[in-house]
């Protein structure tokens, strides 16, 4: 009989892991709610509106980083569109809170105000069921879910990998950012939507909205690091980090890697239109800039800097790159492009496993009588213990080099 | 042919004449004679003198129009200064200027005035002033001027003036009581391609209160063919013109993707700064003509020559620097690679911003690059994209030489198959690398030099080609020169079309739609290297 699912998710997280998920709980549920919305302006420990929406939105950051990390670190699938699930989310979501609105534009219309601007009298078609809150939820989950599947699916059928798939994930998303540029298409052209002004009746600027999407942030973020954790130590998983470290082998032996493959990856995108829709009503706009191939490939840097193939390096990743932003964008805007393409250059050659290998080298380095991997982490795929082993070098890829190139020539 | 040769040799000869003459006696008095008569004499006299021409004839004009020209004792004069001149002579009449009576010149003179000041104009050397002029005589045409009309016709060379005035005769021909001449012109109105033409014959077609604009039915049929006819040349010289600018921009896409097809078939490596080094040899172009405008200014217009070389090196000496410093280490891992180089990417875009500053520096077309072959009215093929497709046809040529015909070339098609094997029979793969990687950025350079005579200059200027190059080198397979030449033809003439038909970000999205589809098909592009692999 097979352990119950409960079980299984369980065992998948060492304790160490669950307590460290516990004490952040308490930090976002309890500690940071209560520091912006109970104590007063006055208060040494109160958390201005500005830093509680900043830390909301790195929370969102950590989750795309997290639904990054499955699909790169696990199944070696580097995508550069990740950016458009996200923003697809948000646009879903976008649209809830443009129907919320309601006569409280500058307009006094029904009707968006970008759509009286362009003398539109009806809402388009796609609008439909955009103004039920549960519709939008259905929305942001099964719009980036579906262009995630059929996009996958054509892609992984005919077998794209490697450098082809990542170029054509930036095709996808810059197409979609030229496509939400038109005023035509329905979405609010360049400016987007912006101007909320309630969900579900409550006001978005309160403290207490605030606060309930900050914790909802950190549920969701909790909720893909168990989640994740559970797909990667599974027989899923294990097949996944197969098919990632040489998938004719795994195609030998009888698996089909499109379902694998295909099942994570629309799982990542998912997950990254979750938490667009939470991005949105704590930055309190949307518009097509966030589909910019730019900010896809970062979300890559962020899970390159903490490493990839780790859950906790993902979220390590983009907190520390995203608090370098807003403080360099603060302090020195000129320098934030020289220290982030830096950063990618650094981290790729210095760093090929990111803060989270340090670490591990670190620790290795100090106490060499304990092993290098930690009692709890064993069970994890060969494959990637001998990668955490060997940080510096990629024993199986770097092997595949003459051969995958012959077979993509 | 013949006849038309005749004629300029003839009106050479007349001009030789001209010329010949003592220019002081050349107008007759008679002629003048009209400008002292009562106000419609006068009009009519101004635009006889314009129809006549000649210096004469510009000299009472000017006189006329500044105040100067009057009666003094029963003869035209022209004051100027102390001295009184007959107007017709030029000759000096022992006259005081106080005896003169000038005439005034009121509105409707002077719009007489500026009509003859295009007429005479007409023959001027220069070729935008005559364009000019022949566009104000079209626009307000009367009977009178046909003669001289069909003289500058038979004059002028240049066919954009000739359309001008075909056109102008014409529409005077067809406002003529004269149902033989309307049939005439309508017939011959055929010739021309311009859309304003075809308004011109559309108007007759129409019906006012019942009755034709144009009673004679068989001036209508002729009319209604020469519509038909202009169409057709409309829609073919658009045709033509649009499948032109899908050549230029399948020629801008060829020099991007030829440097990386090069960099990818060899190390398997998408360089995302490849873009950057577009704008790199864009940025050397524009200090190369810098340089000549502060040391060579009178061969400022060479400078795009100079620039090959320059554009070339400063692309490749980046390239090389950057397979040195970073992708060397990161061999056999493509996907890390393309980190590294979209963060080189960020950087040299960053450090173009501060250098050169963040707006678009201004880079002037040489003067032999301005301008461009007219093919109907509103398509111009301009000049510089003619060069461009050239220049483009000459960096294939060159690569392709390079390729096939050089030790060097065959490393590189070596180690495109098989890095494993070219390495055991001894090429030197690293080196090779650098070479190849230095090449395929000073190709990049060059499409940055192509590219800055068509397109502004800017630090961000690279970002939007690497998608468009890296399509053209999946659609044509890796490593195939030829693939991508028809790959980059193909994207450039579809992209514009569809451009054409659906509107530009429309048409984007095709392409890309239609890249996707298609390795679902062909996932190793149109020419695939022939060989057996498998990924183990």
């Amino acid at each position: 009989m097979r352990t119950p699912l409960t079980l299984r998710i369980l065992h998948s997280t060492p304790r160490a892991g669950w307590i460290a998920l516990a004490v952040f709980a308490a930090l976002t549920w309890i500690a940071v709610p209560v520091a912006h919305a109970v104590l007063p302006e006055a208060h040494p420990l109160h958390l201005s509106a500005y830093t509680v929406s900043l830390l909301g939105k790195i929370l969102c950051y950590m989750v795309v980083a997290v639904a990054m990390d499955l699909i790169w670190g696990y199944a070696g699938i580097l995508s550069l569109g990740h950016g458009l699930f996200f923003a697809l989310g948000g646009y879903a979501f976008g649209m809830y809170l443009m129907r919320q609105i309601g006569r409280d534009g500058s307009y006094q219309s029904d009707l968006p105000d970008f759509m009286v601007f362009l003398d539109w009298k009806e809402l388009p078609w796609y609008w439909a069921g955009s103004d039920s809150f549960l519709g939008t939820l259905l929305l942001v989950v099964a719009v980036p879910g579906l262009v995630a599947f059929v996009f996958g699916w054509f892609a992984f059928r005919s077998r794209i990998k490697g450098v082809y798939f990542s170029i054509i994930t930036q095709a996808l998303t810059y197409a979609a950012m030229l496509l939400f540029f038109r005023n035509e298409t329905g979405f609010g052209g360049n400016n987007g939507f912006t101007d909320f002004k309630r969900i579900l009746g409550y006001s978005i600027t309160s403290p207490e909205m605030r606060a309930t999407l900050f914790a909802l942030s950190a549920a969701l973020l909790m909720a893909c690091l168990v989640l994740g954790r559970y797909l990667v130590t599974s027989r899923f998983g294990r097949v996944l980090a197969a098919i990632r470290d040489a998938e004719s082998r795994v195609m030998f032996i009888g698996y089909n890697p499109l379902h694998y493959k295909l099942f994570m990856w629309t799982l990542s995108a998912v997950l990254c239109g979750l938490a667009g829709a939470l991005y949105v009503p704590q930055v309190g706009i949307i518009n097509p800039s966030e589909m910019s191939p730019a900010n896809s490939i970062e979300i890559a840097v962020w899970v390159a800097v903490g490493g990839r193939g780790t859950l906790v390096g993902a979220v390590l990743g983009a907190g520390i790159v995203n608090l370098a932003k807003s403080w360099f964008t603060m302090s020195f805007p000129e320098y934030w492009p020289f220290f982030l393409g830096f950063l990618f250059i650094a981290v790729t050659l210095y760093l090929p496993d990111g803060v989270v290998g340090l670490w591990r080298r670190l620790r290795a380095r100090t106490a060499p009588a304990t092993p290098t991997v930690p009692a709890p982490q064993q069970s994890k795929p060969q494959a990637e213990a001998r990668r955490e082993m060997q940080p510096a070098a990629v024993p199986i890829e770097s092997n595949r080099l003459p051969a995958a190139k012959g077979a993509e020539a | 042919m013949l006849r038309s040769g005749f004629t300029r040799l003839l009106c050479g000869l007349a001009l030789l004449g001209m010329l010949a003459a003592p220019a002081r006696a050349a107008l007759d008095e008679a002629k003048v004679a009209g400008l002292a008569g009562d106000f419609q004499s006068r009009l009519d006299t101004i635009e006889a003198l314009g129809v006549a021409g000649g210096d004469d004839a510009r000299r009472v004009l000017d006189a006329l129009e500044g105040g100067r020209l009057g009666l003094a004792a029963g003869v035209l004069v022209i004051v100027a200064g102390d001295s009184v001149v007959s107007a017709a002579t030029g000759e000096k009449l022992d006259l005081a200027p106080a005896a003169a009576e000038t005439f005034t010149v009121n509105n409707r003179v002077r719009r007489a005035l500026g009509t003859a000041r295009a007429a005479l104009a007409l023959a001027a050397s220069d070729r935008d002033v005559r364009l000019s002029a022949a566009r104000t005589l079209a626009d307000n045409t009367t009977e009178s001027l046909l003669p001289m009309f069909e003289r500058a016709l038979a004059k002028e060379s240049d066919d954009e003036i000739r359309s001008v005035l075909a056109r102008a005769a014409a529409r005077v021909n067809l406002a003529s009581a004269d149902a033989a001449k309307r049939l005439k012109a309508a017939e011959a109105l055929g010739e021309s391609s311009d859309p304003a033409v075809k308004n011109l014959l559309a108007a007759l077609l129409e019906k006012k209160d019942g009755e034709w604009v144009e009673p004679s039915s068989e001036v209508r049929a002729a009319a209604d063919m020469a519509i038909h006819t202009i169409d057709r040349r409309i829609a073919t010289a658009e045709a033509v013109g649009t499948l032109f600018s899908g050549l230029s921009l399948g020629s801008i896409l060829l020099l991007a993707a030829l440097g990386l097809a090069i960099t990818y078939g060899v190390m398997g490596v998408i360089n995302m700064a490849h873009g950057e080094l577009l704008m790199v040899g864009a940025y050397a172009t524009f200090l190369v003509q810098g340089l000549f405008r502060s040391y060579l200014p009178a061969y400022v217009d060479w400078y795009v020559a100079a620039a090959i070389p320059a554009a070339f090196l400063a692309a490749a000496l980046v390239g090389v620097a950057m397979e040195r410093l970073v992708l060397r280490h990161l061999y056999g891992r493509p996907l890390e690679s393309l980190l590294a180089t979209w963060g080189l990417s960020l950087v040299l875009i960053q450090a173009a911003r501060v250098v050169f500053g963040p707006q678009n520096v201004e880079l002037a077309n040489p003067v032999w690059m301005s301008g461009g072959i007219a093919l109907a009215a509103g398509v111009v093929l301009p000049w510089n994209r003619i060069v461009i497709v050239g220049f483009a046809v000459f960096v294939l040529l060159l690569i392709w030489l390079m390729m096939q015909r050089t030790r060097l070339g065959m490393f590189v098609r070596a180690v495109t198959q098989n890095r494993a094997m070219a390495g055991c029979v001894g090429v030197p793969t690293a080196r090779v690398d650098t070479l190849a990687f230095a090449i395929g950025s000073g190709v990049a350079g060059l499409g940055g030099l192509a590219l800055s005579q068509i397109a502004n200059v800017g630090p961000a200027m690279g970002t939007g080609y690497i998608v468009d190059a890296f399509m053209v080198v999946v659609l044509g397979g890796v490593g195939q020169l030829a693939g991508a030449v028809w790959a980059a033809l193909g994207l450039g003439i579809v992209g514009k079309f569809l451009e054409g038909w659906a509107g530009a970000v429309i048409a984007k999205i095709l392409v890309l739609v239609f890249v996707i589809v298609f390795i679902q098909k062909r996932p190793q592009g149109i020419f695939a290297l022939k060989g057996r692999f498998a990924d183990m």
